[in-house]
């Protein structure tokens, strides 16, 4: 049982050489600080790899094949090529402000994981009672990155680029702190960890409560990390690089990595509060068995969740075009966030209406509510119905707000070209 | 070096609410090595300058100082991506000046091949346009399809880019031995594939956001510019050179002018595929009707056009590729001038841009589709 008890064995030998305090509030979240940073580093490496791969799918290519076998050794490549590479401030920059701004990113990007709760018990750094506020509040500074790097460049594409991060991360900031508020009214705490022991107690994935809340969040999650196809401040082929066009070297790929970063908090921040984070059905049998092999089973349940939704975020980004700036704002404020309060407001009254429809006529509808809200089948089976149907009430009132804006009607836009059929080399006329 | 009419009078960037934002010549979407001059408020574009030259390589001097035959491949690197066309456009210019008789097989083999051009042009252009509006896919998919044609160009020309294709009365050599098998595979194959590309644009709501009323030009300013092939043909006018003035073998060609509504880029965007689905329509009749014999006149020894002067154009895939011809009976031209289709597009560009944002100005540069190597000559 040593292999599959690493943890006890590590603690023990920890408490023979400091105290127990010691151990549990300094040494042990070191090690775990250190295992989630390594960890993450490595997973947004190989999260580069594998989006070169499956863009390389789509368009009917091979993707990264030469370093090491199927060109798995291609990112840590890319890392040493990057680091070997110079580092160079343009002359005209805002030195100190230059230098910092990658540090703000991958910092803001990084400190995220510190909440995220990967599996039970041991697998949680720090269980703030207030993580999913954390969480905003952090990967929102990043938003302050890009604007240092973009104004610090003294480059007008990156000065560009700046200003649309801000004014984009800004507005779909607010869609998605409003997008979550559904999915708190269920589980009635914070803390992340709690969010997802609710869905637990509750035995519920909330994405099935909250349909329209899990997908304004995605959306304004891929909007949030700057992805295509909201990749404005980054739009290659109008603004060369956007921000980080004056960057180069490890300080470029520093952006890079925050990108992936930021990317890998939002799915695993939609896993936790709309995938039920690392349940499963039938996993809790483990527990049974060992312990520690349950919470590794947890972790790998919580990645292949998350996986799932990057892949998502990939395959949007290698299908789509990208949006304008103006309609990038229309979908913010016009789309997104009149939505997100309509399902707020469904959702509360959802809330309401279980609680009232208790007991009436002899219907339960609520288990328990002390460990988020517990329902029944029945109350289930409403909250379900409820969620789906508001998706097409949200979708009716959208269309209302919006049936005036150009975009709204295009596809009855599409028109098709007349052909002029003439005779075989008969001049063509002005039609 | 050529002063650019915008000047910037703000000391630093806070000054004014305009910035003069300098788009290119290095820039991934300027098409090679074009220079736009942007006066911007916010991202929205006041005015606009091009600054062009960069690639100038003095074609029409050279030409002056060479013989003949040995112009031809000067002219493939005009419009680099339709080398086809530009070689045909010349040799066509000096057999009409000289009353050569080309055979029939030539005129059908010219007619087939610069066809294949037209479409790897095209798939060229829609593989940079969609990359510059940001699908990336469809630049990889674009590419597979004209690598079939590069293929086919390598096989009957021995180079894929810069093909010195035709010679002045003919062809340098007949088809090659599998030279029909293989173009009907491309023309059996080709519609699945537009079909693809339609899924992923045609119907696509950010695409159509991203191109219909983006850069309108009315049928009147687009004739008042100048403005030929497609770029014209959006905007509602039914000009084909290859149906008002046939050469090569068009005049025995069934085909169909597309021709759009609103003078957009979603409309200039729908006639270029249909145009591809066209020329797949004149491949497949040529090669039907592919008439065996010679493929070369009888020259003299040395071609001398007669004293004189001679305007000959062909439909290019970027617009009208026209060739002005002064001879003055010796071995060499006197004076030759071209009529480059995408120079004379561009000039549409400030016109469709003024009110756009900086965004659409990339679409509209996408969209015109021009060729740097053969604004600059």
């Amino acid at each position: 049982m040593l292999l599959l008890s690493p943890v006890n064995v590590l603690k023990d030998l920890l408490l023979k050489f400091f105290s127990a305090d010691t151990t549990n509030y300094f040494i042990w979240p070191l090690i775990q600080i250190g295992l989630v940073v390594t960890l993450v580093a490595l997973w947004v490496a190989y999260a580069t790899y594998l989006e070169r791969k499956i863009s390389a799918f789509i368009q009917a290519r091979l993707g990264p094949m030469r370093v090491g076998p199927w060109g798995l050794l291609q990112p840590i490549a890319d890392g040493l090529k990057l680091l070997t590479k110079e580092d160079f401030i343009p002359e005209k920059a805002d030195r100190w402000i230059f230098f910092f701004a990658p540090y703000i990113a991958v910092a803001s990007a990084f400190i995220v994981f510190s909440v995220i709760p990967f599996g039970p018990d041991w697998a949680v750094i720090a269980d703030v009672n207030i993580g999913l506020l954390l969480v905003l509040a952090v990967s929102s500074v990043g938003v302050l990155a890009l604007i240092l790097a973009g104004w610090s460049s003294n480059s007008k594409y990156a000065l560009l680029g700046g200003l649309r991060s801000s004014a984009q991360m800004v507005s779909y900031e607010v869609a998605m702190g409003l997008s979550l508020i559904g999915a708190l009214m269920f589980s009635r705490t914070l803390s992340l960890s709690g969010i997802v022991t609710a869905q637990g107690s509750d035995s519920i994935w909330y994405v099935l409560y909250q349909p329209a809340g899990f997908l304004i969040f995605l959306v304004s999650g891929i909007a949030e990390n700057n992805r295509a196809p909201f990749d404005l401040p980054e739009a290659e082929s109008e603004l060369v690089a956007g921000f980080h066009t004056e960057y180069s070297g490890m300080r470029w790929s520093l952006f890079f990595m925050a990108e992936y970063a930021a990317m890998v908090v939002v799915t695993a921040v939609a896993t936790t509060v709309y995938l039920g984070g690392w349940y499963f059905p039938f996993v809790n049998r483990l527990v049974g068995v060992n312990y520690n092999l349950y919470v590794l089973v947890c972790v790998l349940v919580f990645l292949v969740k998350a996986s799932i939704i990057l892949y998502v975020y990939f395959w949007l980004r290698w299908t789509l075009p990208r949006f304008r700036y103006d309609q990038l704002m229309d979908i913010g404020w016009k789309w997104l966030i009149p939505s997100a309060l309509i399902n707020i407001v469904l959702t509360g009254f959802a809330v309401f209406l279980v609680q009232a429809l208790n007991g009436w006529r002899g219907i339960r509808t609520i288990e328990a509510l002390d460990n988020g809200l517990n329902l029944t089948a029945t109350g289930k089976g409403v909250m379900i119905a409820i969620g789906i149907v508001g998706v097409f009430i949200t979708g009716v009132l959208l269309a209302r707000i919006n049936w005036r804006s150009r975009d709204f009607n295009l596809k009855t836009q599409r028109r098709n070209i007349k052909l002029i059929n003439l005779p075989k080399g008969k001049p063509a006329r002005a039609a | 070096m050529h002063q650019v009419e915008i000047a910037t009078t703000q000391e630093t960037l806070l000054d004014s609410p305009e910035m003069v934002l300098n788009m290119g010549p290095q820039h991934p979407s300027t098409h090679g090595v074009l220079r736009v001059v942007l006066r911007l408020d916010g991202e929205t574009v006041m005015d606009l300058d091009c600054d062009i030259g960069y690639l100038h390589r003095g074609m029409e001097k050279i030409a002056e100082n060479r013989m003949y035959t040995m112009i031809a491949p000067y002219w493939d690197r005009l419009d680099y991506i339709a080398a086809v066309s530009n070689g045909l456009v010349w040799v066509e210019t000096v057999e009409q000046m000289m009353g050569l008789d080309v055979p029939p097989r030539a005129h059908y083999v010219r007619t087939i091949l610069t066809e294949f051009n037209r479409i790897a042009s095209h798939l060229l252009w829609l593989a940079t346009h969609a990359l510059d509006i940001g699908a990336v896919t469809v630049l990889l998919w674009a590419l597979r399809e004209r690598e079939e044609i590069l293929k086919i160009f390598e096989r009957q020309f021995g180079a894929r880019l810069t093909c010195h294709a035709w010679r002045v009365g003919g062809m340098p050599n007949d088809t090659y031995d599998e030279f029909h098998k293989d173009v009907k595979q491309f023309v059996n194959n080709f519609p699945k594939r537009l079909d693809e590309y339609e899924t992923v644009l045609s119907e696509n709501r950010i695409w159509l956001s991203r191109t219909v009323g983006i850069g309108v030009i009315t049928a009147e300013d687009a004739i008042a510019i100048g403005l030929s092939g497609p770029a014209l043909r959006g905007s509602g006018v039914a000009w084909d050179v290859r149906k008002s003035r046939p050469y090569a073998a068009y005049a025995d060609m069934d085909f169909d002018i597309p021709v759009g509504e609103n003078g957009d880029t979603y409309d200039r965007y729908l006639v270029r595929l249909e145009e591809m689905r066209q020329s797949r329509r004149i491949i497949d009749q040529a090669l039907e009707n592919l008439p065996d014999g010679p493929v070369n006149a009888k020259l003299p020894k040395i071609v001398k056009p007669p004293v004189g002067d001679y305007y000959h154009s062909i439909e290019g895939p970027k617009g009208e590729i026209g060739c002005y011809l002064v001879s003055d009976g010796t071995a060499q031209p006197w004076r030759v001038r071209v009529r480059p289709p995408s120079f004379i597009n561009l000039q549409a560009l400030r016109q469709m841009c003024i009110g756009h944002l900086v965004a659409d100005v990339v679409a509209i540069i996408g969209t015109l589709d021009i060729v740097l190597g053969e604004i600059d000559r």
